[in-house]
């Protein structure tokens, strides 16, 4: 593939972007102009697991995109929307690709325009340093499938992941990707809500079942809940979120609660911007009510979420009210 | 009459306060606070807001300093119940009642593995310290006591504490059987405060948002479930009070939600971690209490990952 796009600069696009940069003619589609100067201007660079620098071309005007072959929309879930709505008309051609949390982004994107969509869970983390430079923390992979809603040939899958390997990622393709896009659901619907709410990065805490009020017992619960929607919609799991969990806070990084993994939703609770808990543990419930499960802690948490949420509001508004 | 107030926060305070208004009644008071107790020993006990009076009480933090006494009040945090009794137990080993006035269940069980008569209490009256020595009282209320079924006090002795607290202007019920008004509180309180404390929203807000409030009903039943398995019947429905309190203390701060922004321990484990022990002993389950227990729990955890 001669020429990639990103759609999206935040940590997971800015990583995409830099990796993608030193094999592909790479464009970078922001949201503010300035941050699109910059990245013409310095390109992007990386440190931690890889540690080079690349040039990008990028641009926060759709209509200054030229043809691309592929197109990977790296956006916040909250912001899917509004993005897809900016892709409409752009590159007809091209395959483009989801890799956001949770379940429900290809349905956005193709509300918006007839490309052919590859579907693909991320497990690899890091943070950004400003507009220009991004660390690579965990050099997990990514998985890519077709999706099914637009028969995506395999082989625009193999080629895409090949293309991620070539750039230094790590990358597997599956022929069904739900199995791994339900694991990983799974597993952020729980973790991921019970750091937001606990405000814990994923510690060994969330492992532990010792007394009968201990958090792995919500975890745990969370999980149960969300393996029975995956049963009730005949999707086999790719891996055990449980053992994902037990296997997450005993690893090196994470077993020291000064090196945990801060999961997304808790890096964006302790910004106090908008989470993605609707297309997560949200998406849970819904699939649930689809099927006839009853999943009272994941609805739980979803609630108790969205409250958090509208707490900042109303501290902004009126802070006497609240404790901010 | 003499009357140790065993931990003398604000509602330890007020129960002090209050007792020491009435002839023949002689109180003593422990707390850790030494700011708070030679601020008390120098100028009195003062009360604010919804009481106005000042009260001569006997103050320490050494408890081998507290005489015999013929009843005690014990109004510390539930976390703190087990060390401080074993600190005082002597002023009550002649045959003194020792009442509980906290929050939660399981503080009576604690009591009674120091003390031989004990007394099952329930308070509504609530408080703050604003400064050592001084105690603004916010809400007045009514406290309901009833001897511990398993370490009883007798009744007359109840009696005799409920009149004292009475007299000094505090009102307060003796009754047979004082579960259905404990476990009344427990469940309105296990069902609202940690939500508060999970979202920082006042108890208004959190009845206003409907999953909140769904939540909410979620919980009391649970808990009317644990309680209606062991024979207890509530003196009203927690989730009437629910209801009530969101038109009377709409921007209350439940004091859970005030340990939390203040980054202290909560009593979580003597709320939804109790409702969750009595369920697992009568075999009704508790899960979404549990759930809630072990999220403040995790809550309390991050302060110490800061």
């Amino acid at each position: 593939m001669n020429r990639v796009c990103i759609v999206g600069a935040g940590t997971i696009g800015s990583l995409l972007a830099v990796h993608l940069g030193r094999v592909s003619e790479t464009w970078v589609l922001t949201r503010r102009a300035d941050h699109a100067r910059r990245l013409n201007e310095d390109g992007l660079t990386v440190r931690g697991k890889s540690s080079f620098h690349a040039q990008v071309h990028a641009t926060a005007d759709p209509v200054e995109l030229p043809e691309f072959e592929l197109g990977i929309v790296a956006c916040k879930a909250t912001e899917l929307e509004t993005v897809a709505t900016r892709l409409e008309g752009v590159a007809p051609e091209a395959v483009m690709m989801t890799i956001q949390n949770g379940l429900g982004a290809e349905e956005v994107v193709a509300r918006h325009g007839e490309w052919p969509l590859i579907s693909a869970v991320t497990f690899m983390s890091g943070r950004r340093h400003g507009d220009v430079e991004v660390e690579y923390e965990l050099d997990t992979a990514t998985w890519l499938g077709p999706w099914a809603g637009t028969g995506t040939p395999l082989d625009a899958v193999r080629a895409t992941a090949d293309l991620l390997v070539a750039a230094g990622l790590r990358a597997e393709w599956m022929a069904d990707l739900l199995p791994a896009q339900w694991s990983k659901l799974i597993f952020n619907s729980a973790v991921n809500g019970v750091a937001s709410l606990t405000e814990l990065p994923h510690v060994q805490m969330f492992a532990e079942e010792d007394e009968p009020t201990a958090l792995g017992h919500v975890v745990r619960a969370l999980i149960d809940e969300g393996k029975a929607v995956a049963a009730a919609a005949g999707v086999e799991l790719y891996e055990d979120p449980w053992e994902m969990n037990c296997l997450a806070v005993a690893r090196g990084e994470t077993a020291a609660s000064a090196y945990a993994h801060v999961p997304s939703m808790l890096h964006d609770v302790l910004m106090r911007q908008p989470t993605e808990v609707d297309f997560i543990a949200g998406a849970v419930v819904r699939e649930a009510q689809k099927h006839g499960v009853s999943v009272p802690i994941t609805a739980t948490v979803h609630r108790l979420i969205k409250a958090k949420e509208a707490s900042w509001a109303l501290a902004r508004e009126r802070p006497e009210v609240v404790g901010a | 009459m003499r009357v140790a107030v065993v931990g003398c926060g604000a509602v330890g305070s007020l129960f002090a306060a209050h007792l020491a208004q009435v002839d023949g009644v002689e109180v003593h008071a422990y707390d850790v606070s030494q700011a708070h107790v030679d601020a008390i020993n120098q100028d009195g006990l003062r009360l604010v807001g919804e009481a106005e009076l000042t009260a001569r009480v006997r103050a320490t933090t050494d408890p081998a300093q507290l005489p015999l006494c013929d009843f005690g009040v014990v109004a510390t945090k539930s976390m703190f119940t087990g060390a401080a009794l074993e600190a005082c137990a002597h002023a009550f080993r002649e045959g003194g009642a020792v009442a509980s006035v906290q929050n939660g269940v399981g503080n009576e069980e604690v009591i009674a593995e120091h003390a031989e008569r004990v007394i099952r209490g329930t308070t509504f009256p609530a408080g703050r310290v604003l400064e050592p020595g001084v105690v603004q009282m916010d809400t007045r209320g009514d406290t309901w006591l009833g001897p511990f079924e398993p370490r009883p006090a007798s009744m007359s002795q109840v009696q005799r504490l409920a009149e004292a607290m009475t007299a000094g202007g505090m009102p307060a019920k003796a009754l047979e059987d004082a579960r259905g008004a404990q476990w009344t509180k427990l469940i309105f309180n296990a069902a609202t405060n940690p939500v508060g404390a999970l979202t920082q929203l006042t108890h208004g807000r959190v009845c206003e948002l409907e999953g909140t409030r769904a939540l909410v009903t979620a919980l009391v039943d649970e808990g009317k479930a644990v309680a209606d398995a062991q024979g207890i019947e509530l003196d009203s429905d927690p989730d009437e009070l629910v209801d009530h309190a969101a038109r009377v203390a709409y921007e209350h701060r439940a004091s859970m939600l005030q340990d939390v922004l203040a980054g202290r321990p909560t009593e979580i484990e003597a709320m939804n971690g109790g409702i969750v022990r009595f369920g697992l002993e009568y075999g009704v389950p508790t899960p979404l209490n549990a759930a809630i227990a072990a999220l403040i729990r995790g809550l309390e955890h991050s302060w110490s990952q800061r």
